[in-house]
């Protein structure tokens, strides 16, 4: 490794001033941050903290929390796949499995590659230009958006979201850490708005066609592929469960890829929290928030399938928990008074049921939530503050 | 053929003191009716022409309107302008009259107007004042073809009503962009001329 670490070292002299590849020297930064740095800690006598974390080491942190979710979801693509197109009939073996994961890999990686190399491809310019390194904000975002796309999204659409994500969510806000929204949902809400027939209705969310040519397939009649949410939002039979509560835990359903499974997504809520990646506050107050809500509405709401849908079912279903876990914990724009942190989660998941149950246009509301309280929760903590000092300036009046 | 005040006075508001991207007035319209490009092409013409008739009038009138209700006067000379305009378009080209609706009407509010009358045609010479109306009339209308050619172009895939994009685009899985449709990717575009235009302009800060 030492010896690794000089060679490299050597070749990063033609990156310096006056040297070969002058030009290209944030490239060299890029990599050089990414392997070798923090590598300095404090010495091992006396009382300092040894922790050599920063944003990148807490952005691996993130990405490593989003794997469960992204296998699980691999391999749940594949196995809808199957599902739809009839060839489960006598159960799930082993090389079933091994197909539905094959298909499920196929199908993801090319998002994966496209969000990583447009993102990043955007940074690395931008940083050419500022003159400044390449920031590592992008590691998780575009980590996040292969998970939060429908399976059926065409490529370049994709690809164009990701670019005005980037361009317009990020860069012009200054970068890594300046952004006001989330970058990943706003490249989801650019594909919402921008194209919507692929966003809503029954077909986006389950594969039935081949990939890349391999497996191609027809849709079993009668089998439905709509998500449970859009059957809610769309039905008119008011008493309307579409998956049981385990079903929508253990994820063997048709939604967007990391969403689905509640199990893969708590393994990354776990990790999150024992290392203090994500807040729990947050999390904690979104799943409260949501439920607290979807049972007014039990008790009082309109007589609808979303509304009489049970507030456990709510918490469970769609992007909710996906969202309260990954998102809407995002330290950049999350509120950031540990106060403002309860206030920020409630109204989340207080939003999202509320445009769930009243807007029949969305049957999904996490992304239009997050965004929504992205947007407010610089005031949320301005509020927290303020109501701080002005209880310290009443009790220096009473003594 | 003009001296290089009156260059200035005209040519001016095309670029360096452009109102929309420079001064940031009538974006409301510029939002409102920028979704294809033909209604946009009417909307600056019938501004250019109300600019600069309602500039040589309040520049005749500029001696005798007495300074506390030059606003009042100013308002009466732009609403019979534009009443005028609208009844015209009404008259020959109903279909854009139509689909322009308020907004003909609205130009009464237009921030341009009332920004050209008091600051330029209250204290210059009718010549000058029309020049100046012409040029603040074309700089509002430059932007406002800029942005609806891109909106009708990536939104409906369309050029003034004749279908650009080839089918074969379509069949291939070529989508329009509905994002182009709503007024707030109009304001994202009048963001990225602004950001052209600031980036060319180095020296004019």
């Amino acid at each position: 490794m030492e010896k690794f670490y000089q060679i490299w070292k050597k070749f990063g002299k033609n990156f310096e001033e006056g040297g070969k590849l002058q030009k290209l020297s944030s490239f060299y930064d890029a990599f050089d941050t990414f392997l070798f740095t923090p590598n300095t800690t404090a010495k091992r006598v006396g009382a300092q903290i040894h922790d050599g974390s920063d944003s990148k080491r807490t952005m691996i942190l993130v990405v490593m929390a989003l794997i469960p979710a992204m296998l699980f979801g691999m391999f749940n693509v594949g196995y809808q796949h199957l599902l739809a197109t009839g060839q489960l009939g006598a159960g799930l073996t082993c090389a079933l499995w091994w197909k539905a994961f094959g298909f499920g890999l196929l199908a993801v990686l090319p998002y994966i590659i496209v969000a990583y190399a447009v993102g990043l491809g955007i940074e690395f310019i931008v940083a050419q230009i500022k003159h400044e390194e390449v920031a590592e904000g992008f590691l998780v975002t575009g980590f996040i958006i292969p998970l939060i796309v429908p399976i059926n999204t065409p490529l370049w659409q994709v690809a164009i979201a990701v670019a005005f994500a980037v361009i317009f969510a990020k860069e012009v806000f200054g970068g890594t850490g300046y952004n006001i929204f989330n970058v990943a949902l706003i490249t989801r809400a650019f594909l919402f708005f921008a194209y919507p027939s692929q966003m809503t209705g029954d077909t986006p969310f389950v594969r039935v066609g081949g990939t890349w040519g391999w497996d191609a397939g027809q849709l079993v009649d009668g089998y439905t592929t709509a998500t449970p949410l859009t059957q809610i939002g769309t039905t008119t039979d008011a008493s309307l469960m579409p998956v049981g509560f385990w079903d929508a835990v253990n994820g063997l359903i048709p939604g967007s890829v990391g969403e689905t499974c509640i199990w893969a997504i708590a393994l990354g809520a776990i990790l999150l929290i024992v290392t203090g990646g994500a807040s729990w506050k947050t999390m904690l107050s979104a799943f409260i928030g949501g439920g607290l809500t979807a049972w007014l509405f039990n008790q009082f709401g309109p007589d609808t399938a979303a509304a009489n849908l049970p507030w456990y079912m709510h918490l469970v279903m769609g992007g909710f928990a996906f969202g309260a876990v990954f998102m809407a914990t995002d330290p950049v724009t999350s509120a950031r008074t540990e106060c403002g942190k309860w206030i920020y989660g409630f109204l989340i998941g207080l939003v999202a049921v509320v445009v769930r149950v009243l807007n029949p246009g969305y049957p999904e509301g996490m992304m239009l939530a997050i965004l929504l309280m992205n947007a407010f929760a610089p005031l949320i903590d301005w509020c927290v503050v303020n109501a701080n000092s002005k209880k310290r300036a009443k009790r220096e009046v009473k003594l | 053929m003009l001296s290089q005040k009156t260059k200035e006075t005209l040519l001016g508001p095309l670029n360096v003191n452009n109102p929309v991207v420079v001064q940031v007035l009538g974006i409301c319209s510029a939002l409102a009716v920028t979704v294809q490009l033909k209604p946009a092409l009417v909307m600056g013409i019938a501004v250019t022409i109300i600019v600069a008739l309602s500039n040589v009038i309040i520049s005749l009138l500029r001696n005798t309107i007495p300074m506390r209700i030059r606003i009042i006067v100013q308002l009466v000379v732009v609403a019979a302008l534009v009443t005028l305009v609208s009844e015209v378009l009404k008259a020959f080209a109903y279909d854009v009259a139509m689909q322009l609706s308020v907004y003909i009407g609205l130009i009464i509010t237009n921030c341009i107007l009332m920004g050209r009358l008091e600051a330029f045609a209250m204290t210059n010479k009718p010549w000058d004042s029309l020049l100046d109306g012409l040029g603040n009339g074309f700089g509002y209308a430059i932007i406002l073809i800029i942005v609806a050619f891109f909106r009708e172009l990536l939104g409906s895939g369309s050029l003034l009503g004749y279908q650009v994009i080839p089918d074969s685009w379509y069949a291939a899985g070529y989508e329009n962009c509905g994002m182009m449709m709503m007024p707030a990717m109009a304001l994202i575009l009048v963001g990225c001329i602004i950001w052209a235009h600031r980036s060319l302009n180095k020296e004019e800060k």
